[in-house]
């Protein structure tokens, strides 16, 4: 886009961010003080399923400190949380959507169900507050198993929902795809379990609410990647507040991976809350809450099948998934499994008939949302797990059978409803088979067999849908909101630049893109531009920060506002230099009567905006301020091929990861320096998942047995290698920064990766397939199954 | 009940009575207003609370305030020069982009600098497993075990 192609892009530009962050000056939610705060306490119930027969806070209402008790019964008039994607199953019927109440009503339905609201002048006064109250449950068995909830029998979690089905849906021609398998040279078959996992964002979630009795209005400091849609569905859904009155503000937020999208029933009842006790309320999950509560993610049963003529060309795929909802619909839990996770089961291949159908039920454990990649990386796991296999069967190699079926012509309508406008997937994984050195494999291998251990090589090479989303598409898909992006350009009188955008940063580092691209464009210093996020009262309005999506819809309706301050700055300038506006080129930071050498710098024309002395006040306004939304045509898709050996013990099950290769194509890439920090991120989660982490819910009890960090394996330093990264790029067609998005590759590719190159290591002893995490414990019980 | 504490904290005499029960994470935060030093967890895992308690790197969660009585603490808010130029450590972390969400990063300086101290001469496999005790969920460690190994250079020097 011409002028925006020199300046900052490209380059590797340390954080305007930084600074704060390092030396402890960073504002997170918990640090934010009210005078005169209060502290609030959540009553949780210590059971996976039981009915409330009775509740007496008298006790805990007359505890020390104690300003308020509130249960469900409190909440007249306050509606349940609301899920934003409708899902219409196969019959037609809506999803089943039960009542989620902010606090539990009759039932709790998962351990950690929020019971009662304590509200006290300290912290721990609250806490042992809640201590003192007295719930009278009526214990019901339980399940948490996503295909047990669906068998006759299974304890019954709501009413609404019979045999706890929230929905059957399909996507795909099921005849073309049945048609295929009764012709194939050769079908090959897996079974999946994608492991449920905790986000575990560093930072737990907080809140702290205020009410001003003056003008009846709320502030709200909480924990959230989008808080314009927070106060939407606050105020509009749940609480029936204006708007207006309420703001809410995500100030420094310590990682997300999408479980801070949500609203969730803390923050909604401390809103609530803080008009009653007329104080502000302070609330910091712990650890143990945030393992508890916080949105889970994955946690998906699948058969998937694949059919190929007798060369390996892929003809059909066939998946049936069971996707575990949890107690109750969070907020997008419907569209992970389904919109954006069938959609991308096409991967990078030509496979032309596809067919995907999903079952959706509920379980006594907590809801389960949208977690880094977010249905995709579960896609991409089902479908690199199958190809791999595939090549181990037909005996193609990895690189071949994949080659044999990429995508080389765009745009490529998929037979599962995406577009993909471009892509370039030899050259990733040729570059990825460079940087792993493919070709030095074989005598790694035999070194390594001559110390006793295995080697193994994975493949994965994933595509994600991101740059979410074209509005009128996932509205026709049931989603209940748009998802553009607004942005806004204020320009000051003496020429320096504050950006205000709707996406949000919690680690991404906007503040520093976003200033590279408005500087390049405009002609000044990075450090002329700041960016304002995350403040509904500082930003006009926005969608939020998940689906890789900050660059490519928020990063361009900043670019359709920078163009309407260069149009206007022409006017300005073509009246100063007393020249036609169509004659007036806007390079450098200078306007310019083209051709000659008169000119105008950027600064000039900024103050003349705001000291309209010599002016067309007939024609224009003053000022120089812009805002723009921005809706994509398309989501955008980027995609690469990542490349994981591992080493293993079999004597101990060990595993190690010798080397993780990765070449992603993100489009263009605005700062180097922070796209290959997301990917690094993003890979040792997926790693994590393969590897480490798995949540796991006593199937009797309901209770969550990993439900702290030393008994959940979060990667720490020494679980993972230094990484080799590279980049190709092919520019996204439909949005002017030609940017794809970069923040959930990682997450998306790592998994099939390092499941591959295990399941390759362990060929050898007969071992095909099991299930992650890639434990030692599982790899050496997989060995001993497989040779018995 | 309450009792008195006496302590320095970034080479000031601070003095107070405590709830006896209060952790120091909770003192730095909630009294002295120092919200640099942050709380991940209560299993003294995630080392986002990292100071320094008399030169020893200590997960502050993890120690009552009154254990602290008459001890020099240093937080990330001290850790800087007193005219604001940051410790080599902070410059390495910038320059290597050893930090994302910034809130595991103050902890994790806390833990690099006393690494360093012990450790003058680490390579990457003792990096790595002496960053064990604290927790990233962004960066995936490689950025920040190269800004370990910028920041022990720097110090060195």
């Amino acid at each position: 886009m011409g002028d925006i192609e020199s300046g900052f892009i490209g380059k590797s530009v340390k954080r305007k961010e930084d600074a704060r962050f390092l030396t402890g000056s960073g504002q997170y939610t918990d640090d934010v003080t009210m005078p005169n705060q209060t502290y609030a306490h959540f009553l949780r119930s210590p059971h996976a399923h039981a009915k409330i027969r009775g509740i007496d806070t008298t006790k805990a209402k007359a505890a020390p400190g104690v300003l308020a008790v509130f249960t469900g019964a409190d909440l007249e008039g306050v509606n349940g949380l609301p899920c934003g994607w409708l899902i219409t199953s196969v019959d037609g019927t809506p999803m089943k959507e039960p009542p989620h109440h902010v606090l539990a009503k009759g039932k709790v339905r998962y351990v950690g169900d929020q019971v009662a609201l304590v509200i006290a002048e300290t912290s721990n006064q609250a806490k042992d507050a809640a201590e003192l109250i007295d719930v009278d449950y009526e214990v019901l068995p339980a399940v948490v198993n996503c295909v047990d909830a669906l068998k006759p029998g299974a304890p019954q979690i709501h009413d609404e929902a019979p045999g706890n089905k929230c929905y059957t849906w399909a996507i795909g021609d099921k005849a073309a795809v049945d048609a295929a398998f009764a012709n194939a040279a050769h079908v090959t078959t897996l079974d999946i379990v994608n492991n449920r996992l905790v986000p575990n964002a560093i930072e737990p979630r907080a809140a702290l609410a205020s009410y001003a009795r003056a003008d009846e209005s709320y502030t709200l400091y909480v924990t959230s990647q989008n808080p314009h849609v927070e106060r939407l569905l606050m105020t509009a859904f749940v609480l029936g507040l204006p708007e207006h009155k309420v703001r809410v503000i995500a100030p420094d937020v310590g990682g997300g991976f999408g479980s801070k999208i949500y609203l969730y029933a803390e923050e909604t009842a401390m809103v609530w809350a803080s008009k009653r006790v007329n104080r502000p309320i302070k609330w910091a999950a712990d650890r143990s809450e945030a393992f508890l509560t916080d949105a889970h993610g994955r946690d998906h049963v699948s058969k998937a099948e694949l059919a190929m003529d007798k060369d390996g060309k892929f003809l059909a795929l066939r998946v049936h998934t069971t996707a575990n909802m949890g107690a109750y619909l969070s907020t997008f839990a419907s569209c992970i499994p389904t919109i954006l996770y069938a959609t991308l089961l096409a991967g990078q291949y030509t496979t032309p008939a596809i067919y995907c159908e999903v079952t959706a039920s509920f379980t006594n454990t907590a809801p389960v949302d949208a977690y880094r990649g977010a249905g995709r990386p579960e896609a991409t796991y089902v479908v690199e797990r199958i190809v791999h296999q595939a090549g181990v069967e037909m005996g193609i190699a990895q690189d071949e059978i994949r080659r044999r079926n990429f995508i080389r012509t765009f745009p490529y309508q998929t037979p599962v409803a995406l577009q993909y406008d471009i892509g370039g997937y030899d050259a990733c994984l040729d570059e990825a088979m460079r940087i792993a050195d493919v070709a030095g494999f074989a005598a790694r291998k035999a070194e390594a067999a001559r110390r006793g251990k295995l080697r193994g090589l994975g493949y994965a090479s994933y595509i994600e849908a991101c740059g979410i989303a074209p509005s009128n598409i996932a509205g026709a898909l049931g989603a209940r909101a748009g998802l553009f992006e607004a942005g806004e350009v204020r320009v000051h009188p003496t020429g320096s630049v504050t950006v205000f955008t709707g996406s949000h940063s919690h680690g991404q580092g906007h503040e520093t893109t976003f200033a590279q691209v408005v500087a390049t464009r405009l002609g000044m210093s990075v450090d002329n531009v700041d960016v304002v996020h995350g403040d509904t009262g500082r930003v006009l309005f926005g969608m939020g920060t998940y689906g890789s999506r900050s660059l490519s819809v928020g990063g361009t309706a900043i670019v359709k506002a920078l163009d309407k301050i260069v149009a206007k700055g022409k006017k300005i300038a073509a009246h100063l230099l007393e020249a036609a506006e169509t004659d007036i080129e806007f390079k450098d930071g200078k306007f310019s009567v083209a051709g000659t050498d008169r000119s105008k710098t950027f600064g000039e024309i900024a103050l003349t905006a705001y000291v309209p002395h010599n002016y067309p006040l007939d024609k224009l306004e003053p000022g120089l301020n812009e805002m723009a939304f921005y809706d994509p045509t398309n989501f955008t898709f980027p995609a690469g091929t990542h490349i994981c050996e591992v080493e293993i013990d079999p004597d101990t099950g060990v595993v190690q990861v010798a080397s993780f290769s990765a070449c992603d194509d993100f489009g263009n890439i605005i700062n180097p320096m922070i796209v290959e920090g997301q990917v690094h991120g993003g890979l040792v989660q997926g790693i994590g998942q393969a590897m480490l982490e798995n949540c796991v819910y006593d199937a009797a009890s309901g209770q969550l047995l990993t439900g702290s960090l030393m008994d959940y394996a979060l990667p720490r330093a020494d679980d993972v290698p230094s990484f080799k990264v590279a980049t190709k790029v092919t520019p996204c067609t439909h949005n002017p920064l030609g940017a794809k998005g970069c923040g959930e590759a990682g997450a998306i590719g790592a998994p099939a990766a390092l499941m591959n190159a295990v399941m390759d290591a362990l060929a050898s002893k007969g071992v095909k397939h099991f299930d992650m995490p890639a434990s030692p414990h599982r790899i050496w019980q997989a060995i001993q199954s497989a040779s018995a | 009940m309450s009792f008195p504490l006496s302590l320095n904290v970034n080479g000031k005499a601070v003095s107070a009575s405590v709830d006896p029960r209060m952790v120091l994470a909770e003192f730095l935060r909630t009294t002295l207003g120092l919200t640099g030093t942050h709380i991940g967890c209560d299993t003294a895992q995630c080392g986002a609370c990292t100071v320094h308690l008399d030169g020893r790197a200590v997960k502050s969660c993890n120690v009552l305030a009154v254990q602290a009585q008459g001890a020099n603490v240093l937080t990330i808010e001290g850790l800087a020069a007193a005219d604001g130029t940051m410790h080599p450590m902070q410059t390495a972390f910038r320059d290597c982009h050893g930090l994302q969400c910034g809130f595991c990063t103050t902890g994790m300086v806390m833990s690099a600098v006393d690494l360093v101290a012990r450790h003058p001469g680490a390579d990457e496999k003792t990096i790595r497993e002496q960053l064990e005790g604290n927790l990233c969920r962004c960066t995936g460690y490689h950025n920040i075990v190269k800004a370990v190994q910028q920041g022990a250079a720097a110090m060195g020097k």
